[in-house]
């Protein structure tokens, strides 16, 4: 049976990991290899790198970082931060990536979609969407939910499917950094409406709120940062806790 | 000189244009070996123990097989030969995908996933029913997985897995591996597979 997949999510800046990481064992707190290989022990499935620089040293830099990833790390990752062009996926697949994510490209060239799909397969592409609730409908946000867009969530998200993405990672700004859950109700709505896997993103606080998104939000992945990065949450003690509910976990 | 062994295999990644095989070289390279990427079909010929990965979509990865000549050797080699993802599917003798006629070393059509399943099927799923000096050592456990179609249950099949349906997950013939899995992104159980393959 195919097993829920957790995901740590790092924020990376100019090569080096932004948010704040709480391991005592980390001999160098900044470097995302080094903190990737531990994730990787410690048992996540799954790993996003989310490169939040805006230098134009960036695809250099994010690149060779990919290939440093690629070399010590054996389960998947993803990479995602201002992709926006053929040019852009190629370099980072074939330094080692196995997806890349894209966000405010897509939204802003939809055709960009096919078009990476066309050329890498679906299987690598993932369209992340943020989004959140105005009057009662969910609005797709860019740059981080500052900014708002006229397209909704869901038809959004059935755009992206059609148009070939092989996974959606799903942000609600409206749970993110509130520690309070998953946005489990649009996600089960995504889950239903959608045939294609999709990653619960903002609000994970506690070990129940894995299970709730895997549950009620139906969610084939669940990602999340602080409460991994502070050690809030123990993968390993997760995953346990995820298998006397009755989730397939990879343990 | 078997200490040399390790370092003198010769082993080759069929470099034909489709996929990443970027991280199969680094898998190989962390449990202590080398290996060349190549289309080269002498130097596929030549080989200790040949990988043949793939990913993408069957009808144009086979076109480009076609293109660098490799389809015409891979089916007469006699070294080990692994097959990793779609590279498995191309070895098969048919895929629905894109209706594309493959090299038939496995004597089984690859269909589609269907009965209102997620597609693809991405993340990690337990192989069992494991058979064959390729997973020697080792019990059922979860393998990584990015698929759309799957090679229908055979006698060809050494490990199956569960996704709506129960199907191959890993295949033998002679000297003829293919699994449906990525081995190089199985964490360590991944690379116990890998190594067992290289050791053969």
């Amino acid at each position: 049976m195919l097993a829920k997949r957790i995901i740590p999510c790092l924020d990376i800046k100019d090569g080096r990991t932004v948010k704040g990481v709480n391991f005592i064992d980390l001999r160098d707190a900044g470097d995302p290899v080094e903190l990737a290989e531990i994730y990787s022990r410690a048992g996540a499935d799954e790993l996003v790198f989310l490169d939040i620089s805006a230098t134009e040293q960036k695809r250099k830099t994010l690149a060779e970082l990919v290939y440093h990833v690629a070399e010590k790390v054996n389960i998947p990752f993803t990479v995602g931060g201002g992709i926006a062009s053929i040019e852009d996926v190629d370099i980072l697949l074939k330094n080692g990536a196995d997806k890349v994510s894209i966000n405010s490209s897509a939204v802003k060239n939809p055709q960009l979609i096919n078009d990476l799909v066309a050329k890498f397969g679906s299987q690598c592409i993932v369209v992340a969407i943020d989004a959140k609730q105005i009057d009662g409908e969910w609005v797709v946000h860019l740059v981080g939910g500052k900014v708002p867009t006229d397209r909704k969530l869901f038809e959004w998200a059935k755009e992206v499917e059609q148009r070939g993405a092989g996974e959606i990672l799903f942000t609600s700004m409206d749970h993110d950094g509130t520690k309070d859950g998953f946005a489990n109700e649009a996600l089960s709505e995504l889950s239903d409406a959608l045939n294609i896997p999709i990653i619960a993103s903002g609000g994970a606080g506690t070990m129940q709120h894995f299970a709730d998104t895997f549950i009620q939000g139906k969610a084939d992945a669940a990602l999340a940062a602080s409460v991994f990065h502070f050690k809030e949450i123990e993968i390993k003690e997760l995953k346990e806790a995820l298998k006397k509910e009755d989730i397939p976990v990879r343990l | 000189m078997d200490e040399t062994y390790e370092e003198t295999m010769n082993i080759v990644i069929i470099d034909y244009g489709a996929g990443n095989i970027q991280s199969i070289k680094f898998a190989i390279n962390r449990l202590g070996y080398e290996a060349t990427l190549t289309h080269d079909v002498e130097e596929i010929q030549a080989a200790d123990k040949v990988i043949f990965p793939g990913v993408g979509e069957a009808s144009s990865a086979m076109k480009k097989l076609r293109a660098s000549g490799v389809d015409v050797i891979l089916s007469k080699l006699e070294q080990p030969v692994l097959g990793i993802c779609l590279g498995m599917q191309l070895m098969c003798s048919f895929s629905e995908e894109g209706n594309t006629k493959g090299l038939g070393i496995f004597d089984v059509d690859v269909l589609r996933f269907s009965n209102g399943l997620k597609v693809p099927q991405i993340g990690w799923n337990k192989i069992e029913n494991l058979k064959s000096e390729l997973f020697k050592g080792l019990k059922d456990d979860y393998v990584y997985l990015v698929h759309s179609f799957y090679a229908p249950i055979d006698d060809e099949a050494i490990a199956t897995s569960t996704y709506g349906l129960r199907y191959s997950t890993a295949l033998k013939k002679d000297n003829f591996y293919g699994v449906q899995f990525h081995p190089e992104k199985s964490g360590d159980y991944g690379a116990r597979i890998l190594e067992n393959f290289l050791k053969l």
